[in-house]
């Protein structure tokens, strides 16, 4: 599949709500997937950021990246931020103090705010059936600060604070199911999705916005900086990770698995992994070992879309 | 005038507050002692009686985030909480001052665990002086209503656009019933204007809030915020007379009582100050030339009133109800000293510390202050400030 280049065969607009100019690292994943997603979500939305790598490329006063309202308050409180945006919208147009119309709120975070810190306000959020989209752009560390490990980094990764050492291969936990979390809330919609695959991401996030209740989108972004991979193989490695079933693509609707793409065979993760120095310490067993989990992980997964 | 005085519970006088001035987003998290507010609020919303989105939040932190993200888009604001609640929503304070939102809060003066307690003292907001927020202190049930209202109104001023917290003492007054003027909708229409937030959350008008400030840029942000907090008295002062003219009932930062030719004065802030009045009356009644001040507005500081309401005294006991551990004694009491510091005229501060975790004082407790007060002004102390009514 890496022999053929990205062909687009759709038109997409050409208005971005996400400007270029930003300060975002070269090869940067999720710049890309926050652009994607702002060209699926359009003019009609209200964007609640969590401190994070995005915030801090797009908003060094005076600048800003952002064609459309934008807030960011903190770090570990998007969803809230989102939850009163939401509902002071909804009162406010009801009591006719602004003309009603239909405006997204979408709230956007890394892993570290939505996994870590920002998890117990994501799932009040969620409880409370908002009408809004969270979007969650895992990068699989704590990037903006020199690349921590959250509970979203993948087993075996080195990161500055769970480092591969004589005694350690880096990170010792497997990755935390965050769509999982998020579907036991028993939300409408929640999907994964990954820049390499941009129609199917600018659709899961038109989707999420347009669902009424709660959205969940986590996308996959790929980070140059933190991952150690060259910068021209962002796309690559994305694509990678969803066809070795590191990060398979799916929706869950109403509670429904369903894949986004079917791969009747995985490739070795080893493909995926052999590109990026944060995994380049691993051992022949660790590898295995991650190739076990991976392999078992989408068996389940596979079942539960067949169920569905 | 129309206002009904009716005998109710402080908390409950504030919902009713929040209804009159017909709140859109009402969003907290339960803690004592002051979830008899929020109760209320959410009883109005659901019999109908107040059109406002009720969020019930997981945490005091998401209380006031969603505070913030209500008030951008214009919506009118209110939340409620005290002691460790007010904690775990410190860092969010800061962002709604810094970001121009006019949040209104009743804060129910709680003290801090550890040792946990729920009771009254003023711990929790001490360690919000510095957030930003315009910090009112209501003496009684009639104060903490009106001030309430006016919270509004001084909030969402287009000179102002800060927040503002009402404080009030944590069951001293949270859960008393007294009787308050209860004033009719259309004079609070009339009173107070709709919320005209001036640059909302919209998509016709995209703006971006909460951008980050590199060094060549946070310190004039701070410098703006400072000096438009300051500038926020005028139109707070404004505010109090245009409530009394409207309701005859009338405010000032500071209030004196039984100040004239005193030589010895007493300061304090929230509820205490009732009770004080008693010990005045008696020791004025003793023959003592004694009187009481007490501080409602506490930010922006009112230096000027402070400094011209104690000039002629000779002694100004400051008793406060929050300890700066390892440091110079209150809050109250060590801002009160260095407003005078460099005045040429001025009174010997003694510090004291008392009220702490809900302990009554009773007005012959304020009397033993006082007397204790004169008698260091006499004697001197060791002590930079004494803890009142500690058993040893």
């Amino acid at each position: 599949m890496e022999k053929y280049a990205l062909f687009v065969p759709k038109l997409v607009t050409e208005k971005e709500g996400f400007a270029p100019g930003h300060r975002a690292c070269v090869g940067c994943g999720e710049a890309l997937a926050v652009r994607l997603a702002c060209k699926a979500l359009g003019q009609n939305v209200i964007i609640v950021n969590a401190t994070g790598c995005m915030e801090v490329v797009s908003s060094p006063l005076p600048y800003t990246s952002w064609r459309v309202p934008w807030i960011h308050t903190l770090f570990e409180n998007a969803a809230a931020t989102a939850s009163g945006v939401e509902a002071g919208l909804k009162v406010i147009m009801r009591k006719g103090k602004r003309p009603a119309r239909e405006i997204s709120v979408v709230a956007m975070a890394g892993d570290g705010g939505t996994s870590d810190i920002g998890l117990q306000a994501l799932s009040g959020a969620l409880e409370r059936g908002h009408d809004f989209l969270y979007i969650c752009f895992d990068n699989e560390a704590y990037m903006n600060t020199g690349i921590q490990r959250s509970s979203s980094t993948p087993y075996g990764a080195s990161t500055t604070t769970a480092p591969a050492g004589k005694v350690s291969i880096g990170q010792v936990t497997w990755k935390k199911n965050m769509p999982a979390i998020a579907a036991a809330h028993d939300i409408p919609y929640v999907a994964t999705a990954c820049p390499s695959y941009p129609f199917d991401l600018m659709a899961k996030v038109a989707k999420g916005a347009a669902v009424h209740g709660p959205a969940y989108v986590h996308i996959l972004s790929v980070c140059p900086t933190g991952w150690r991979s060259a910068t021209d193989l962002t796309i690559r490695i994305g694509r990678l990770a969803v066809e070795t079933g590191m990060f398979p693509l799916y929706e869950i609707e109403n509670g429904k698995y369903k894949l986004s793409i079917d791969l009747p065979q995985l490739r070795p993760v080893k493909d995926y992994l052999k590109l990026q120095g944060r995994f380049r310490h691993l051992s022949e067993e660790t590898i295995n070992e991650i190739q076990k989990r991976v392999s078992q992980e989408y068996a389940k997964l596979k079942e539960k879309a067949a169920c569905a | 005038m129309t206002a009904q005085r009716i005998g109710i519970e402080v908390s409950r006088a504030i919902a009713i507050a929040a209804k009159l001035a017909n709140v859109d987003v009402v969003s907290a998290y339960p803690i004592t002692p002051q979830t008899h507010i929020v109760e209320d609020i959410a009883k109005l919303v659901a019999n109908g009686e107040l059109d406002a989105a009720f969020i019930p939040v997981e945490s005091e932190h998401s209380a006031m985030s969603a505070c913030l993200g209500a008030a951008a888009t214009g919506a009118r604001t209110f939340t409620a909480t005290a002691g460790q609640g007010l904690e775990l929503m410190h860092e969010v304070l800061y962002v709604a001052s810094a970001m121009r939102l006019p949040i209104v809060m009743a804060v129910a003066n709680r003290a801090l665990s550890a040792p946990l307690s729920i009771w009254g003292d003023h711990s929790d907001v001490m360690a919000a002086r510095d957030t930003g927020w315009i910090q009112i202190f209501a003496a009684n049930g009639q104060e903490t209503f009106d001030n309430v209202l006016c919270a509004f109104r001084i909030a969402e001023d287009q000179r102002v656009l800060l927040p503002v917290m009402v404080n009030l003492d944590g069951f001293h007054l949270t859960h008393m019933i007294e009787p308050i003027y209860i004033p009719e909708q259309s004079e609070v229409d009339k009173f107070l204007p709709p919320n005209q937030y001036p640059l909302p959350l919209d998509p016709d008008k995209p703006v971006t809030m909460g951008a980050f400030a590199p060094p060549d840029i946070y310190t004039e942000v701070k410098k703006a915020q400072q000096v438009n907090l300051t500038a926020a008295k005028e139109v707070i002062l404004q505010c109090w007379k245009e409530f009394g003219d409207c309701f005859d009932r009338h405010y000032s930062p500071i209030e004196g009582y039984r100040c004239k030719k005193a030589k010895v004065l007493l300061l304090t802030m929230g509820s205490f100050g009732e009770t004080a009045m008693r010990a005045v009356d008696s020791l004025r009644e003793e023959g003592k030339e004694v009187g009481l001040i007490k501080l409602l507005l506490w930010r922006p500081f009112p230096f000027e009133e402070i400094r011209r309401a104690v000039r002629h005294a000779e002694v100004l006991i400051v008793l406060d109800r929050a300890i700066s551990f390892g440091g110079p004694g209150g809050p109250v009491c060590s801002e009160i000293r260095s407003a005078l510091y460099n005045e040429d005229k001025k009174p010997r501060v003694i510090g004291f510390i008392g009220g702490l975790g809900g302990r009554d004082i009773s007005p012959d407790g304020f009397k033993q202050i006082i007397n204790r007060g004169i008698e260091i002004s006499q004697t001197g102390s060791e002590q930079e400030f004494e803890m009142f009514g500690v058993r040893e």
